[in-house]
């Protein structure tokens, strides 16, 4: 039944409805529109300076002088699998360099289009060679885990992650949802700095959930979107991807440098999968290219050249983690103002998890309607779920946002 | 619209994936036992396995004649001017902040403008729906995964032969693939009757894949005359025309001869889907630059597909790369790059059409029993030799000359220096044919 009702010549999409707005991108157009000059844009996780500005890092803006002054670069299509370069760079960079999956040559990486495009391959890849077509996604999460992994053909579960009345992890309840889930089902953990909420497992609790997934033959998928960006150190926030393969077992990792190398746009990252033995690799790697090809033949060039670049270099690479870690201080910085100015006020509640919380994002507890009095009186934009974005806030603003809560919270 | 769950289902339903068993055994074990063992090495790319091959062979003699990339007349890549100084303007000046979903917004109205006219109405009433893809393959995938969302039903007709990744692209979209005549081996021309009988054959309200030009691989266009009886014919059967164009340009080296048949069809009032690349005509392969657009009737529709290839985005890569596209448009919104770019594309278009003419030239004074002349009669990048893949294989094995086995060569790999070679080397395989 190929043909349509349509009448002749009209089109064949006439059908196509419009499709609902991101809620995340949605703050920002809303923010855009507004003409107060308090406004205050808490919602898309983008870093931005104390001025409120995007940023390149110094180490990037070299890294494309080099690029574009060197005459012998050309444009040639990368291998499906990407740049071999920063494929190995990367997987030192998640693994550690001393890291015996990769000494065993037990670990398949593939470039891929950020964070996104390395969580839709490896999901895909799943779907088509392994036997448990199930991945539990922590509630809450990123809004785009569900469909990235619906699309890839896998279905979608739930495991309990944040404690609302804490504002911290629910570890009982994550314990016992990923008990109750079938022997060999897909878990997604996010690697570090957790988003929307911040709330990371401690050390002995990643090693609580390491010993019941062992038990229960659970795969992990890691996501790993802030290495560097929460404690301001690459290797502590690589700790649970590490302690998980130290134990000789599988996984998929993926990474991103969307936010750590701000190359947000260059859509820069990479898919990683730990296998039994390097046979196995070698094997996954090949049908890894299966799933690329019929989706964009090969990866973009020009960001995972950046990172090549720096990364091999031993001082731009130094330059890089002290330029990561200004920025992650500076978050860590806005924490403790807006959790001083907040206890100064004497506003009604315990805000520690302003500071408890790591990485980009708080999650404030507010409700909808709290944060819609905010956005109407105080014109500050943030997700109807209280996700506020550290990086979106300056010391300049902090009282502001202080005011605002305060006042949400003691009239509503 | 189905279910999350639904689409997952049906999605591994769809594609027929058979799920191995042997994977369950044996993970009761620690350590390297893997839930993986059972995966099989999947079979290489058959284009882009044959510049692996052609990488690992230590010949001096060696040609590449596989990969459709440009080389220059010493057989090096080229990266054009006109790009080398957008870059230089380029960097360090903006940041990398995320592109919107659809992509950069200049990027695909210089794009438009190239595919359906500088003054086309359709850009003027905002009816096309256009959003930044991963070049060529991006955007067909885009379409296909687009088209099955919608249309769940129907299928998609691809002309024998055609580029080797349409075939997954649909595959892995689900969208049920059917094929039209296209080729005449024995002309090594177009099988006009054939085409047009099996464009009437095809059930009311069929999808059709057709190259804008410079067919890949055969490298064999209709005139014209032909576009024209194709068009009128798809009014008939209300056709849908999805077009494929990655050489706007690089076929005759004028861009806007090269949009001819996309011309036509819009004239004939078809609303039509079109699939853009930057790799070849811009030399930007790497880079990942094309546009994908779609006619509607009209704003209101444009904005609603715009919004729903954004969703099918999203999941996939959340928003394209930046960096092609700032080149692309910085090239495209400057008159005097554009004017130079005008040029860089005449010149490789004009350099290919030059080396068909040696490799027939060649080959006639060679003596060869059969007829060259579809050398020069076809048209872009590629050179469908008629050889069969045992030929092939004896150039490979004997010659050290890489093509894909179905005996197309791609004549951006042909050289002043290496067409005398080359030359010999088809009339050894082919002189008793």
């Amino acid at each position: 039944m190929a043909s349509e009702d349509h009448s002749h010549g009209g089109s064949v999409f006439a059908n196509v409805t419009q499709a609902t707005e991101d809620p995340i991108l949605g703050v920002t157009v809303a923010y855009n529109k507004d003409p107060s000059p308090m406004k205050l844009n808490l919602g898309v996780g983008a870093y931005r300076t104390e001025e409120g500005n995007p940023l390149v890092l110094n180490v990037v803006r070299r890294a494309e002088q080099l690029l574009v002054n060197d005459p012998s670069r050309v444009k040639e299509y990368l291998p499906i699998t990407g740049l071999a370069d920063f494929n190995k760079l990367s997987a030192k960079l998640i693994f550690g360099s001393d890291s015996p999956a990769i000494q065993e040559n037990r670990v398949a990486t593939v470039q891929c289009l950020s964070g996104t495009g390395s969580l839709r391959v490896g999901g895909e890849f799943l779907a088509r060679h392994y036997h448990e077509r199930t991945i539990y996604i922590p509630q809450p999460t990123w809004g785009n885990h569900t469909k990235v992994f619906t699309l890839a053909g896998l279905s979608v579960k739930t495991y309990r992650y944040y404690d609302p009345a804490t504002r911290g992890l629910n570890l009982e309840g994550l314990l016992a949802d990923l008990s109750a889930a079938p022997s060999g089902a897909i878990v997604l953990l996010h690697a570090c700095a957790h988003n929307p909420t911040g709330v990371d497992p401690t050390l002995e609790q990643w090693e609580q959930i390491r010993l019941l997934m062992r038990s229960k033959g659970l795969l992990p998928f890691f996501d790993s979107a802030y290495q560097g960006f929460a404690s301001g150190n690459l290797d502590a926030d690589a700790q649970s991807v590490r302690m998980f393969v130290a134990d000789g077992s599988e996984c998929l990792t993926a990474q991103s440098y969307a936010k750590n190398m701000g190359l947000y746009g260059e859509r820069v990252g990479a898919l990683s999968i730990v296998c039994g033995s390097a046979d196995v690799a070698v094997r996954v790697e090949s049908q890894l290219k299966l799933v690329i090809r019929p989706m964009y033949s090969n990866p973009p060039i020009h960001g995972a050249s950046i990172v090549a670049t720096i990364l091999k270099d031993r001082e731009m690479y130094h330059e890089w983690t002290i330029e990561l870690k200004a920025m992650a201080d500076r978050i860590i910085n806005m924490r403790e103002q807006l959790f001083d100015a907040l206890r100064a006020k004497g506003t009604p509640g315990d805000w520690s998890h302003i500071i408890k919380q790591i990485g980009m994002f708080t999650f404030t507890g507010l409700t909808s309607e709290q944060v819609t009095f905010m956005t109407t009186e105080y014109h500050i934009y943030m997700t109807s779920d209280g996700r506020i974005s550290m990086a979106g806030l300056s010391s300049q603003k902090v009282p502001h946002l202080a005011d605002a809560i305060h006042a949400a919270v003691t009239q509503h | 619209m189905a279910s999350m769950a639904a689409i997952s289902r049906g999605l591994l339903k769809r594609r027929g994936i058979v799920r191995s068993p042997a994977a369950v055994a044996g993970l009761g074990a620690r350590s390297m036992a893997s839930w993986f063992g059972h995966v099989e090495p999947a079979a290489k790319d058959p284009i882009l396995g044959v510049t692996e091959a052609f990488l690992a062979d230590p010949s001096p003699d060696k040609v590449n004649v596989g990969v459709g990339a440009y080389r220059d007349d010493n057989g090096k890549p080229v990266v054009l001017e006109c790009v080398r100084e957008a870059e230089r303007r380029i960097a360090g000046h903006l940041n990398m902040e995320y592109l919107p979903m659809g992509g950069s917004i200049n990027m695909i109205a210089e794009s438009l403008k190239l595919a359906y006219g500088e003054d086309s109405e359709f850009i003027k009433d905002k009816k096309i729906a256009a959003v930044q893809a991963l070049s060529g393959t991006g955007a067909c995938r885009l379409f296909a995964d687009f088209q099955k969302r919608f249309l769940p039903d129907s299928q998609i007709y691809i002309p024998i032969p055609t580029w080797s990744n349409h075939h997954n692209i649909w595959r892995d979209a689900c969208v049920p693939q059917r094929t039209f005549r296209y080729y005449h081996p024995e002309t090594r021309g177009l099988d006009f009757a054939s085409l047009m009988d099996d464009i009437k054959n095809a059930p009311n309200g069929s999808f059709f894949l057709l190259h804008a030009c410079a067919h890949n691989p055969t490298g064999v266009d209709p005139s014209e005359e032909q576009w024209r009886e194709i068009s009128h014919q798809f009014k008939v059967k209300n056709h849908f025309p999805f077009f494929d164009m990655a050489y706007q340009g690089f076929a005759s080296g004028d861009p806007e001869k090269d949009a001819k048949a996309i011309r036509i069809f819009l004239e004939d009032g078809h609303l039509i889907g079109c699939a853009q690349s930057y790799a070849k005509n811009m030399g930007l392969y790497g880079q990942r630059v094309g546009c994908l657009s779609i006619l509607c009737e009209d704003e209101l529709q444009a904005v609603a597909v715009k919004s729903q290839l954004q969703q099918i985005a999203r999941p996939m890569y959340s928003n394209p790369p930046v960096h092609g596209a700032l080149i692309v448009s910085t090239i495209l919104g400057d008159p005097e790059l554009k004017s130079l770019w005008l040029r860089e594309v005449k010149g490789m278009a004009d350099r290919i059409i030059g080396m068909r003419k040696a490799l027939r030239d060649n080959l006639e004074k060679l003596g060869s029993p059969l007829s060259w002349e579809h050398v020069t009669n076809q048209i872009g990048m590629f050179c469908y030799s008629g050889m069969t893949p045992e030929q092939v294989d004896r150039l490979t094995n004997e010659f050290h000359i890489y093509m894909t086995r179905n005996g197309r060569i791609s004549m951006a790999g042909v050289t002043t220096g290496n067409v005398g070679y080359l030359a010999n080397a088809i009339h050894e395989v082919t002189k008793s044919a």
